[in-house]
């Protein structure tokens, strides 16, 4: 039987101080499955969830001109062996309001499960976002997780959004990011995977700038090793004066990994410029060798180039 | 007495032959600078030392310390107490300055070694050893970690290369500081002034030392490039 104390070990032992859910300063929603097992509102954000049938529908605000000191958490996942989660989460960031949500996923005790989240952010005039979602997915590698969001970045607005699935088993991901970016706003999404044996992870980010002097940045740092295999697609659309964008794909692969990197870059106005760099492949071997003319051995040295890259 | 020595050594790539049976020694606590114009093969001897990747003598033979180390992996070179710091180090992404610094296993301080090269700690504690760094603090960084090992033979490719004229001195005084600790340098410079505080140096052109002496007379050499293997073709 789950309940919030499980919910709260799990997030200690994978992730933070547990205590914070316990702070009224500290707005936060925690569901394990589709049990929603605590929500807490401070003032300048409001929050609303209910489960419907099989899903959690959720609502975050933070309400103009609200600048939050401690960062809101939303602690979901599923704490049985298995089982299914489906939230649809809107989230607004109300003009010139400033907020930093950190999402701990957690499956650590899985043998078969999916997780589906469907979340739709808005971002009002000048505000900003720092975003980080933390997965831990334990040891089976029958985690199904597909997050998808569609992000609009209003003008002057900033978004920054860091995923990472670092540690243990992947199971199958498959992340589908889509981001409009307006007039003088900025969106930088940076996502860190490694995957091991047979983990499949499915990264897409697209992102529109269609704002004059709209920037945007499409960061992904993956490391595959076993017969992982990973497949990249950053997508890049440059549709105003003065729009600059920038994507930063790097994949390490070892023993019998695949992974594949996919930039397309789609420009529709003279005075927008897009720019890509892309990396795959093995280790690089003068990192390596730097390492090991310091007494490092190969496995020690490859092993800190990847937690680099993934940090 | 030698702590290193490199006996009638060839190297080669395809049909071209980059180091010819080249001889070549490095005593106990000894700067010994090689002096040589571009493309003369002095990167790939210390290549070759250090046991880099694609490395492998063609003939001859590299001692350290009376131990043939030919077939030996780059780590267990280091284990023995040689390391490079190469002309252009490697960056990485998410490894801190002071965690790369710290790779030693000896009782050197990161923040000693640091202020040594003319990097203020408190200044580097939070960095990150990428691109973030400009060319002449990442040289600097990597000398520091050479002090750092204690190594007993440090092989630097071209230190003071990206690091301004005016600094040229301080970095002279890291490789003076080196020998003091008791390590021996090999020290591949362009710079004459950098080269005269060796003890000794050596003149490489087409693979081969055409002459070894003091470094003042071995630099003035170099300057005037009078080589008498290549008639100032490659040397000029």
């Amino acid at each position: 039987m789950s309940n919030l104390n499980d919910m709260m070990r799990v997030l200690g032992d994978y992730y933070t101080d547990a205590a914070i859910l316990a702070n009224r300063q500290t707005a936060h929603l925690v569901a394990d499955g589709t049990n929603l097992l605590s929500l807490n509102e401070i003032p300048g954000v409001s929050i609303a969830a209910e489960t419907r049938g099989e899903e959690i529908h959720a609502e975050l605000i933070v309400r103009e001109g609200v600048h939050i000191i401690n960062p809101v958490h939303m602690c979901v996942g599923i704490l049985a062996p298995d089982g299914a989660q489906i939230i649809r989460l809107r989230t607004r960031i109300e003009r010139h309001a400033s907020a930093r949500l950190i999402a701990h996923c957690l499956f650590p005790n899985v043998v078969a499960a999916r997780h589906v989240m469907n979340a739709e952010l808005e971002m009002e005039e000048g505000a900003q976002l720092v975003y980080s979602e933390g997965h831990y997915h334990g040891m089976s590698g029958n985690t199904e997780v597909m997050p998808k969001a569609r992000l609009r970045i209003g003008p002057g607005a900033r978004y920054f959004s860091d995923f990472s699935l670092t540690s243990d088993r992947v199971g199958k991901l498959t992340l589908d990011y889509a981001v409009t970016v307006d007039e003088e706003a900025v969106a930088e999404l940076t996502a860190r995977v490694f995957g091991h044996a047979t983990d499949q992870i499915r990264i897409r980010d697209e992102m529109y700038l269609n704002g004059k002097h709209a920037r945007g940045l499409i960061k992904t740092r993956v490391a595959v090793d076993g017969r992982a295999s990973s497949e990249v697609i950053g997508i890049t659309h440059g549709n105003a004066e003065g729009a600059r964008g920038h994507m930063d794909c790097m994949e390490i692969v070892r023993e019998q990994a695949i992974a594949t990197a996919e930039p397309i870059v789609k420009v529709t106005h003279p005075l927008a410029k897009i720019t890509h760099e892309a990396a795959v492949g093995t280790v690089d071997q003068k990192q390596l060798e730097t390492l090991m003319a310091h007494g490092l051995s190969p496995e020690q040295a490859v092993d800190m180039v990847i937690t680099g890259m993934l940090r | 007495m030698a702590l290193l020595e490199v006996r009638s050594l060839s190297f080669g790539i395809g049909n071209r032959t980059i180091l010819d049976d080249l001889d070549f020694q490095i005593d106990r606590q000894e700067i010994h600078a090689l002096l040589g114009s571009n493309g003369t093969g002095k990167s790939t001897l210390a290549q070759l030392i250090m046991g880099c990747s694609g490395y492998q003598p063609g003939a001859g033979k590299i001692i350290f310390d009376n131990q043939l180390i030919n077939e030996l992996p780059i780590y267990e070179r280091a284990r023995l107490g040689i390391t490079m710091a190469w002309q252009e180090p490697a960056r990485f992404e998410g490894v801190g300055v002071w965690d790369y610094v710290s790779l030693s296993k000896s009782d050197a301080e990161p923040a000693a070694c640091l202020d040594r090269v003319g990097l203020d700690p408190a200044l580097y504690v939070g960095r990150l050893l990428d691109k973030t760094l400009s060319g002449g603090e990442r040289k600097r960084i990597e000398l520091a970690s050479v002090l750092a090992l204690r190594p007993r033979l440090a092989i630097l490719d071209e230190p003071a290369s990206g690091i301004d004229m005016l600094s040229t001195g301080e970095i002279a005084g890291v490789i003076l500081s080196l020998k003091r600790e008791g390590s021996s340098v090999l020290l591949i410079t362009h710079r004459e002034e950098i080269a005269r505080i060796a003890d000794r140096a050596s003149y490489l052109c087409k693979g081969k030392i055409i002459d070894t002496g003091p470094p003042d007379e071995i630099a003035e050499q170099y300057k005037s490039r009078a080589c008498k293997v290549c008639d100032g073709v490659i040397c000029r």
